[in-house]
């Protein structure tokens, strides 16, 4: 991650870009499971998106369409409270071996 | 009734990128809590886990006004915050109309701890603020040390379990209760798995005119050392358990908002959790008897004071 240097930072510590902590790529601690979302099974009831940690869950117009890797650390969260019996988000190995500490 | 449905359609007060552990329960808290209100909102925020774990300079992950303060004074920042803006309101710099709502939030550390005098003066005041404390019972942030919310029995840092000590001696603070003692309009405790519960507490708190105070059950993997992914069923094992009552005091009228259908023994609570794994050696028996004998005590109390 490219740090700003002194020049660029505003005095005393104030941060005028809010939000920018979206920069930071929580998925990138990710490791050992992740959460694969099952369209069809999905009921939309929004207790993945409600219960997400991370704000990784993606929601298109009034739906959920599916996981931001960018962001999703996987806890499991998402898939021990997905109501359905036929669940529509399950845990999965991950299969790549993801880089140490964030990107930009 | 709120649906989730168009809560996610509201836009996010804080956002992803924060440096929380995996599986925390913090931002859930918060997610809901931050779309209680649609009026501006003006935050003041406690050292602790929320506020390191969000602001790592030079990135932030709030999309509004957010002062960090030490952690014994959140109250009194957000209590000036608030005085600023009536006076400002009588002066017609702010049009009378405009309504801001003011949040202090702190950790149990700094709430139940460093931060109470602060929190008993502002609230004592009468500044229309809402306070929140996330009570996750340990110092998270800086690596598990006791808190006056810490059960009795937790091994924490500085209450480590061992040959001459069954983690934590004393019983926690109820600081919910301490609250209610200061007479103000509202005060209630809130867990994020009944979400609508703590929706429509956090509500109730931005709309109350003077002072309200939420003290809301927070979930800490790290710290609990439990199976993160079982986080939510484990806050309902708590309210099942009546470890933590859901209950809120209107103008100093009980209500009490979650009755378990059937009261589970704390024994549930406690087993889920690496931090009272010592509990079940043998010498260690009569804390669990007296925890459970507490927390009896408590939600007998509790009953008693909601005239049920």
């Amino acid at each position: 991650m490219k740090k700003e240097t002194w020049k660029e930072l505003t005095i005393g510590t104030i941060n005028l870009d809010a939000g920018n902590s979206v920069k930071n790529l929580t998925g990138t601690w990710r490791s050992g499971k992740k959460p694969q979302f099952i369209q069809d099974k999905c009921i939309q009831c929004f207790f993945c998106w409600l219960y997400c940690p991370h704000s990784a869950i993606l929601v298109e117009g009034d739906e959920v369409k599916g996981i931001n890797y960018d962001y999703c650390t996987g806890c499991g969260i998402c898939s021990v409270e997905c109501p359905p019996k036929e669940k529509a988000i399950i845990m999965v190995k991950e299969e790549v071996k993801l880089a140490e500490g964030g990107a930009e | 009734m709120a649906k989730l449905k168009d809560l996610a359609a509201m836009e996010d007060r804080l956002v992803a990128g924060h440096g929380m552990c995996i599986g925390c329960g913090i931002p859930i808290i918060f997610r809901i809590v931050l779309r209680a209100t649609e009026d501006p909102l003006i935050i003041a925020n406690a050292t602790g886990c929320l506020e390191v774990c969000t602001t790592i300079f030079p990135r932030t992950s709030w999309n509004i006004t957010w002062v960090h303060s030490a952690f014994e004074n959140a109250a009194a920042t957000i209590a000036g915050v608030e005085s600023m803006y009536q006076a400002l309101k009588k002066k017609g710099r702010i049009p009378e109309d405009k309504k801001i709502r003011f949040l202090g939030i702190g950790g149990d550390g700094g709430t139940y701890d460093i931060g109470l005098q602060a929190l008993s003066g502002a609230v004592e005041r009468g500044h229309d603020i809402v306070y929140i404390c996330y009570d996750n019972n340990v110092y998270a942030n800086t690596g598990g040390q006791r808190s006056s919310a810490t059960p009795l029995g937790a091994s924490a840092t500085t209450s480590p379990e061992g040959k001459e000590s069954p983690g934590k001696l004393q019983r926690r603070k109820d600081l919910t209760k301490i609250l209610v003692a200061h007479n103000i309009p509202y005060v209630a405790q809130a867990s994020p798995n009944r979400w609508q519960d703590l929706y429509k507490k956090a509500q109730k708190a931005f709309e109350t005119e003077g002072p309200a105070f939420l003290n809301i059950l927070c979930l800490c993997p790290t710290e609990w050392k439990y199976d993160e992914s079982q986080g939510i069923r484990l806050a309902q094992t708590a309210i099942d358990s009546c470890v933590w009552p859901l209950y809120e005091v209107e103008n100093g009228k009980y209500k009490i908002n979650y009755l378990p259908k059937e009261k589970k023994p704390v024994l549930e609570w406690i087993k889920a959790q690496g931090r009272f794994r010592h509990l079940f050696k043998e010498e260690n028996a009569w804390v669990l008897e007296e925890f459970q004998k507490q927390v009896d005590e408590d939600w007998e109390e509790l009953h008693k004071l909601a005239n049920l």
